[in-house]
């Protein structure tokens, strides 16, 4: 059943202005022909390929939307298949009614990914494409479109080939030392593979430390708004979310005291939760609301300490300012318009990132944004600096970090060779599947080509 | 079947056998004993009898990872590490200090002797009948091997064949600007069997290979040169091997020198490597001098191993110095070597090219894919060096049995042993110069150890049928001392005490506090199995093989466990079945060169695709997902 017709939205499910429903398969014109309608009575299933036609979209309990209806034949299409698509207005209900409508008329629910890896299968991209037009799809600002692009040019495989050429070039010397041992062969020195070894693990965990920026860019950061009581949290979200309301989204059934919003911040997405006010209460609901609070900024990859500058620090926000030390985290001092109690100083010293704003007030959100920016570090991140675009290439790097350390601790802690290089050989495997390389091969090579062995 | 008659040749009807072996070097001598062993009805053919198991290249057997091969040989139940331990003058551990991965057992053979020895365990083999003949042709219907006929028009009508031809076929031998067609030794090269072969369906190729000269001994001035004795206690190859063996000569070091380097430079053009006349592709792993001096022009000096040929001759291998520059320019170099000023040739140095088939067109049980019960083995195939071409003909050998008697291929699979990694290599990558085994190429070095080949290989030795039962109660009870050794090393504290500690902190490592357990001692690097002796007082009287593989087990556990768990994973790769009927140019996602090397090798098994060269982790996600999405 592999060819059988699949359907999704196609568009993120958010409120937007349009939604995509996308229906690939032999059926895909004719299930497209049982929920749309052509204004001008046109015989859909008669359309031909990369034409379009006006007319509404209907369910069986009627007519529901305006929509414009796109088809594309095999083989000219996305997915090398005849596609449909159906566009929309945008919104959550309209496109999910749209999709059931679709199913309902005999298309299967397409699995995630499943209209790249048609595509694939049908040999219209290759694996390295199809998983950098997954990104793309994903992509969201122009920051995460520019290092999307930054694959494409090989940054991330010359970054990689680099590490694993160093890391061939000991285990060829290794290889040469172990397999010639009759040929005066300079014996490598333990320095040489110690500093090596260092060089991979700190390059690798660079790249893999990019990689959760890199999902942060395209995915957007989880942020947690915390304070006490009416230090002005709420105010401060509302300013952050009045900021690009177009593509604000309220996430539906989000859990009480905890109000999660998408928000654009210059060229950062964050997922901001704002939280309850946290204190000491024996209010059993609010009680559940401050442990939620906990709970939501343990969990996030950047705090906002919000505090009232008309107040002074109590004990319950000290104790935040501790916890929050190896966080990242910016301390936003709010209400600067009124008299100035709080020690703004203290503050400076523990935050890293302190910023006087007034969240009433519009003209607080350029300081605010270049705050947090440079809090996330992505102006100092260069967007075409090598960067890992996907888990498949994260776990590869990943592997080939441990396998570094056990190499360096293999070595560290006395063990013979011939296991510290079966760790080397294990990194340069790892790393030769992110490049498309064999390791045995390359070390072979390097053998023959750097050193004078044979009878 | 018809009377042969063919270029001038009137065939008779001769013997029947079941399988026909081809030559009597290293992978033929393998192969006609495993198949007579598994009572299969066998003949070996060689130009020579008196050549049965020449070593027309150095006179040694193993190395690294060539002793490796040696082991797994013995430890499966094939000859090659009997005939080495009855027949060595010399023997090493090579790598001691380097982790008990890379150990490598290697031995000065006396070449005479060990021809002797191979010669009569042909001889004395129930089931295979020797015979002195060229075979010159193959008879094939639909695809099958039917019969083989010797020069002197002999047709033994066989079901299979294994062709073990080494240099022979179309053997050419260059010398400077002579060349011409030869065997090595002095034996005629097979001029005929080539054709034939390529008429059905094999594809050859030319190979080269290089030998240095042989010397006499009382030539060369030995008082100047470095000796390098053997190692005490000599280890021997084979498991079955009980009795004490001694070391009974010696080797010596001597160097090349700017000297040296200069007349080869000057003679360059003379070489018949660079006179653009030799077609086929050398080794890399085993340069000729002028290919040293010129690739590595700043190498002040290059080293040269005086070997002695046997304890009955007189004749002297110099290892490290071959060359196809003329006799004259041989001499002049050799003799600019410090102990060589004299040296007299006995045998000169040459190059030689022969014909081989690309392995990609052979099945993982070495069988032809085109020619059922064709199987090639050895340096035919495209590898070089003795042990790569026994642990061939032992595999052809059984596989030719087992297509006789009705079973299943047997394929060692690369996390069991050097010999399936060697035989992977081959029939998935291929090879595009004489290939050689090295440890660089088994990627789970640590688990497939020499000393552990028994343990690796034999139970399916005995399964197969060439370990007897016999031996294989001796195997149990060496496994059972081990484990229980394990056991007891984990079981067993020692408390501690001033010598104790004075011990380990002599070794660098820390003094300890409250008691522990000598398996924990054990696994700091620097403290050895034999350290401990004086602080074990349960310690049982057990062989120090046992000792050492308990020794091993204990300290490289976590990453034994580590590879293990590698094997494990490609197992599972290995486990998913590629149809023998998939057509790969018809699946659009692969790569078009995925395509083409994946029609041609035709691989088992997801995990033999992901090896191929050209194939990359993407094309093996195509192979997965239209896998799953056909449920194949």
């Amino acid at each position: 059943m592999s060819n059988r017709t699949v359907a999704a939205v196609s568009t993120p499910l958010a409120v937007g202005g349009i939604g995509v429903v996308r229906i690939s398969g032999d059926d895909a014109v004719n299930i497209a022909a049982k929920v749309f309608k052509s204004v001008s009575g046109r015989d859909i299933s008669e359309m031909k390929g990369y034409t379009a036609c006006f007319g509404r979209v209907f369910d069986s309990s009627g007519e529901f939307d305006e929509a414009v209806l796109t088809v594309f034949r095999a083989p000219k299409s996305y997915t090398g298949e005849d596609v449909a698509e159906i566009s929309c207005h945008g919104g959550v209900y309209l496109v999910k009614r749209l999709l059931r409508a679709v199913l309902d008329n005999g298309a299967y629910p397409a699995g995630a990914g499943e209209f790249t890896k048609r595509a694939f299968l049908n040999g219209k991209i290759s694996l390295t494409q199809a998983e950098a037009v997954g990104d793309m799809l994903k992509v969201q600002s122009d920051y995460a479109a520019r290092a999307a692009l930054s694959l494409h040019d090989g940054v991330l495989f010359k970054e990689i080939s680099e590490v694993k050429n160093k890391l061939v070039e000991i285990s060829g010397h290794l290889c040469a030392w172990v397999d010639y041992p009759d040929e005066e062969i300079e014996e490598i020195s333990l320095d040489e593979i110690s500093d090596t070894l260092y060089m991979a693990k700190d390059r690798l965990s660079k790249l893999i430390g990019s990689f959760d920026s890199g999902k942060m860019m395209r995915e957007g950061v989880d942020t947690a708004i915390v304070g006490r009581p009416n230090a002005g949290k709420s105010t401060l979200m509302n300013l952050m979310a009045g900021a690009q309301r177009s593509i604000v989204t309220q996430i539906e059934g989000t859990t009480r005291d905890v109000v999660e919003e998408v928000v654009r911040l210059g060229d950062l997405i964050l997922n901001v939760a704002d939280t309850a006010g946290l204190r000491e209460t024996d209010d059993v609901v609010e009680k559940i609301g401050v442990e939620l609070a906990r709970k939501k900024m343990e969990q996030s990859q950047l705090v906002l300490a919000v505090f009232d500058s008309s107040d002074t620090l109590n004990d319950f926000e000290y104790s935040l300012i501790d916890e929050l030390k190896d966080r990242t985290a910016v301390a936003i001092i709010n209400k600067i318009d009124l008299e100035q109690k709080i020690d703004v100083d203290y503050l400076k010293q523990h935050f890293k990132y302190v910023v006087q704003i007034s969240a009433n007030s519009k003209d607080s959100l350029e300081a605010l944004t270049e705050t947090i920016t440079e809090a996330m570090g992505f102006n100092f991140a260069d967007p075409n600096a090598a960067m890992l675009a996907n888990e498949r290439q994260k776990k590869c790097a990943d592997t080939a970090l441990t396998a570094c350390s056990q190499a360096i601790e293999c070595l560290e802690s006395g063990f013979t060779l011939d296991a510290v290089t079966v760790c080397i050989t294990d990194a340069i495997e790892c790393l030769g599947e992110l490049t498309g390389e064999s390791a045995a091969e390359s070390v072979i090579d390097e053998v023959f080509s750097k050193f004078c062995v044979g009878k | 079947m018809n009377l042969y008659q063919k270029n001038g040749i009137k065939g008779y009807e001769a013997q029947e056998y079941d399988v026909a072996v081809i030559g009597a070097g290293h992978a033929g001598i393998e192969a006609a004993l495993a198949c007579a062993r598994l009572g299969v009805k066998t003949v070996i053919f060689t130009m020579s009898l008196d050549a049965i198991g020449n070593m027309p290249c150095n006179p040694s057997i193993g190395g690294t990872a060539k002793g490796h091969l040696v082991r797994e040989i013995d430890a499966l139940g094939g000859e090659m590490g009997k005939a080495a331990d009855a027949t060595f003058i010399q023997s090493r551990m090579l790598n001691k200090g380097k982790g008990p991965a890379v150990h490598s057992l290697r031995v000065q053979a006396d070449r005479e002797r060990y021809h002797v020895y191979m010669k009569r365990a042909l001889e004395r083999q129930e089931n295979l009948d020797v015979k002195q003949a060229e075979i010159i042709d193959i008879l094939t219907d639909d695809g099958k091997i039917e019969a083989v006929v010797t020069h002197l028009g002999a047709v033994h009508k066989v079901k299979a064949a294994i062709i073990c031809s080494g240099t022979f076929l179309k053997g050419k031998i260059f010398v400077g600007d002579i060349n011409y067609m030869s065997g090595p030794d002095g034996m005629h090269a097979a001029m005929r069997l080539s054709d034939e072969l390529e008429k059905n369906g094999i594809k050859l190729r030319r190979f080269k290979t290089g030998t240095p000269a042989r010397v006499h001994r009382r030539s060369i001035d030995f008082s100047v040169l470095e000796e390098q004795p053997g190692d005490e206690p000599v280890v021997p190859f084979s498991f079955q091997t009980k009795e004490k063996l001694e070391n009974r000569s010696t080797c010596f070091v001597a160097y090349t020198n700017e000297k040296t380097h200069e007349l080869i430079r000057e003679n360059m053009h003379r070489s018949a490597m660079y006179s653009g006349e030799i077609e086929g592709v050398g080794p890399r792993y085993c340069p000729s001098i002028e290919d040293k001096v010129r690739r590595f022009a700043d190498k002040p000096r290059h080293q040269i191993f005086v070997e002695p040929m046997g304890l009955e001759t007189e004749e002297i291998y110099l290892q490290g110095i071959s060359t196809s520059l003329p006799e004259d320019v041989q001499i002049d170099m050799y003799r600019t070597i410090k102990g060589l000023e004299h040296v007299e040739l006995m045998r000169n140095a040459y190059a030689i090219e022969y014909d081989c088939c690309d392995p990609l067109d052979l099945k993982a049980s070495l069988e032809f894919k085109a020619v059922k019960g064709l199987f090639g083995a050895g340096q035919f195939n495209g590898t070089s060096g003795y042990e790569e071409a026994a642990a061939q003909g032992l595999i052809a050998g059984i596989n030719a049995a087992h297509l006789i008697l009705g079973k299943a291929p047997f394929i060692l699979d690369r996390a069991s042993s050097y010999i399936g990694t060697l035989i992977d290599d081959l029939v998935t990558k291929g090879c595009s110069d004489p290939y050689r085994m090295m440890t660089s190429r088994s990627e789970y070095r640590l688990i497939l150890r020499q000393d552990n080949a028994d343990e690796r290989l034999t139970p399916k030795g005995h399964e197969i049928g060439l370990i007897s039962d016999e031996i294989f109660e001796d195997f149990l009870k060496k496994q059972e001392l081990k484990n229980s050794e394990i056991e007891r090393l984990e079981k067993t504290s020692v408390s501690p005490s001033e010598k104790l500690n004075e011990m380990l902190v002599s070794r660098g490592t820390a003094p300890m506090t409250t008691g522990a357990k000598l398996a924990d001692l054990i696994r700091r690097p620097q403290i050895s199995y034999d350290d401990l002796t004086e602080f074990d007082v349960s310690r049982p009287e057990i062989p120090s093989d046992v000792a050492q593989q308990a020794e091993i087990a204990i300290k490289y556990e976590g990453y034994i466990k580590k590879q293990l768990a590698q094997v494990e994973q490609m197992r599972k790769m290995e486990q998913k079945l590629l149809p023998e009927n998939i057509d790969y140019a018809s699946i659009t996602g692969l790569r078009l060169e995925a395509r083409e090397k994946l029609q041609r090798v035709r691989p088992l098994n997801i995990g033999q695709a992901s090896r191929i060269s050209g194939v990359s982790p993407a094309d093996i996600s195509v192979l997965l997902i239209y896998l799953e999405s056909h449920k194949l």
